[in-house]
């Protein structure tokens, strides 16, 4: 241990020896995590991809079981393979690329208009505490309303206009986007704002800096339970508000096939209207989660 | 005071004007009860390295956040004459979105540093808490010591003469701490830093202070203060820190004794 006071030295990295240095650096090795290793992509297969493969198969082979004993008449229970005729039909005949495209350009306006109203009502919400107190129970508690609920009403208002419609869909999505916003605010750890304020960052700094990406992980959350819960309510919608001028979107064929008593192509455009919302989800949402949430250690839920 | 072990090292304080002075200092929380803080009077001189060493409760974190501004007292005075403290906290409280660099960086952006000297600034920041190279990291590809490192980066991002310190390697283990004594000793005396710390740990008050302040605590005042007259670097196992730690927390349980009944 040398006895010399340390004196003023310039300000570099010299001063350090080169055991010290090797000492800290073989501590950094030691006590660093080491993440696990990323499985390949034949395991992500046998681990993610094939057991729903599978679940599929089983549950077609029990349909088609049910089919040939004639559990039920055949124009109520039609054979997968006379559903995936239909289906063909209404993809050659253009039918199912309008409904898609009706239904997911209502959907995604619908959404969009929700994340901005959403958004602003989270954040009015979360900067007023009296209208949090006030708002709170009831946004929480639309969340729970089924948002068909909300459809006499809107064609009551608006007729069977697209009006009607996003109406419904709003009612649906807000809720959900103004609660994940505030749920995102309120896991803000109270130490980082502090940091922000340390480091002399003012307050619209803090905002942007801090508590805006800290925030992040909720709102996310709650934008991806805003879109099903828009593609839930544009279905149910779409399903009731049949009218010529609003055009035949996903719901609105789902419908025709219930009054033509057509089973086949009930089925196809339920199957449709699932594979849409869940391929939306899929692409848009989850990368953009498993992004967010790998950037900060954490692990994704269900990781797909 | 009784100072205690004299190694004949002079206390390196020079300069007239005080990093902080506080005056005469009172923070009450809880109007009936006994105030957190008691007419503290505390003078930290410049390049001066300050220990607060107390049991819970005696408001010595409370003491760090009024001089870094994060709290107005109740009354008395503190004057900062060296610009806005930084402050490090038990926890590294690093934003975990940013990277390492990324960290680092926004302290230096919060200063007014352009963009383009950022990058080589955070690098030089990061290598003098032994983290060359590492900036690219994300927090949570760091150890407890590494986060830590990082924070105290960021804290000398900020380009202050005074460094409040608040229990920063309490949840470390003993080696890690160690190298964390070393490292903070050693950048103190490069970057000529006045330094207060916080903690309970009355070895490591006595390993780094050049002065050991005693607080009581309800209602918390300073009751007692050591010159610590040992060479810096000094081990934590040596045997003149084990003497006065020995001595200092013979107050310290003192202290701790009145509040039994």
């Amino acid at each position: 241990m040398p006895d010399d006071v340390p004196t003023t030295a310039p300000a570099t990295v010299a001063t350090m020896t080169d055991d010290r240095r090797a000492f800290e650096a073989g501590l950094d090795a030691l006590e660093a995590p080491t993440p696990p290793p990323r499985p390949g992509p034949g395991r992500v297969f046998v681990r993610s991809v094939l057991p729903p493969l599978v679940a599929v198969a089983v549950f077609l082979a029990l349909w088609q079981l049910a089919y040939s004993t004639g559990f039920k008449p055949s124009y109520a229970l039609p054979s997968p393979l006379d559903v995936l005729r239909t289906f063909g039909e209404t993809v050659r005949d253009g039918r199912a690329w309008e409904a898609i495209s009706i239904s997911v350009s209502r959907g995604a306006l619908g959404f969009a208009a929700s994340v901005v109203v959403g958004t602003g009502l989270g954040l009015a919400m979360w900067q007023s505490r009296w209208l949090r107190a006030a708002l709170g129970p009831f946004v929480s508690g639309l969340q729970s309303l089924p948002s068909v609920a909300w459809v006499p009403a809107a064609i009551i208002w608006f007729g069977l206009s697209d009006a009607a419609i996003y109406a419904v869909v709003l009612l649906g999505a807000v809720p959900s986007v103004a609660n994940g916003l505030l749920a995102g605010f309120d896991q803000v750890p109270p130490l980082l704002d502090k940091v922000g304020r340390v480091l002399g960052l003012t307050v619209l700094g803090r905002i942007w800096y801090v508590l805006l990406p800290a925030a992040l992980p909720g709102y996310l959350a709650g934008l991806k339970q805003g879109w099903a819960f828009s593609w839930r309510s544009l279905m149910a919608a779409e399903l009731i508000a049949y009218s010529p001028a609003l055009g035949i979107g996903l719901g609105q064929q789902l419908n025709i096939g219930r009054e033509l008593n057509a089973m086949d192509l009930v089925i196809a455009s339920i199957a449709l209207i699932l594979v849409v919302g869940v391929a939306i989800e899929l692409l848009v949402f989850a990368p953009v989660e498993r992004r967010v949430l790998r950037a900060r250690g954490l692990t994704v839920a269900g990781r797909r | 005071m009784a100072p205690s072990i004299v190694n004949s090292a002079p206390v390196r304080q020079t300069a007239r004007v005080s990093s902080v002075r506080i005056t005469q200092l009172v923070q009450v929380f809880e109007a009936d009860r006994p105030p957190v803080l008691d007419r503290i009077d505390l003078d930290v001189a410049p390049g001066e390295f300050v220990c607060l060493l107390g049991a819970s409760g005696c408001g010595k974190s409370t003491l760090l956040s009024l001089i870094a501004g994060l709290g107005t007292p109740t009354s008395g005075g503190i004057e900062v004459t060296v610009g806005r403290p930084a402050l490090m906290f038990q926890e590294a409280a690093l934003l975990p979105w940013l990277t390492a660099a990324g960290n680092v960086e926004l302290a230096l952006k919060a200063r007014g540093v352009s963009l383009r000297d950022r990058g080589a600034e955070a690098e030089r920041l990061l290598s003098l808490v032994n983290l060359a190279g590492q900036g690219r990291k994300r927090v949570h590809e760091l150890s407890g010591g590494m986060r830590q490192r990082v924070a105290l980066a960021r804290a000398l991002a900020q380009d202050s003469r005074l460094l409040l310190m608040d229990e920063p390697f309490a949840a470390l283990d003993a080696i890690t701490r160690d190298a964390l004594h070393e490292e903070l000793i050693r950048l103190w005396s490069e970057q000529q830093l006045s330094v207060v710390f916080v903690t309970h740990n009355v070895r490591e008050a006595v390993r780094l202070g050049q002065r050991v302040l005693l607080m009581s605590s309800r209602p918390g005042r300073i009751v007692r203060e050591w010159q610590v007259e040992l060479s810096q670097p000094r081990a934590i196992e040596s045997p003149g820190v084990s003497a006065l730690a020995t001595e200092i927390t013979q107050h310290l349980r003192a202290e701790i004794s009145r509040h039994a009944r």
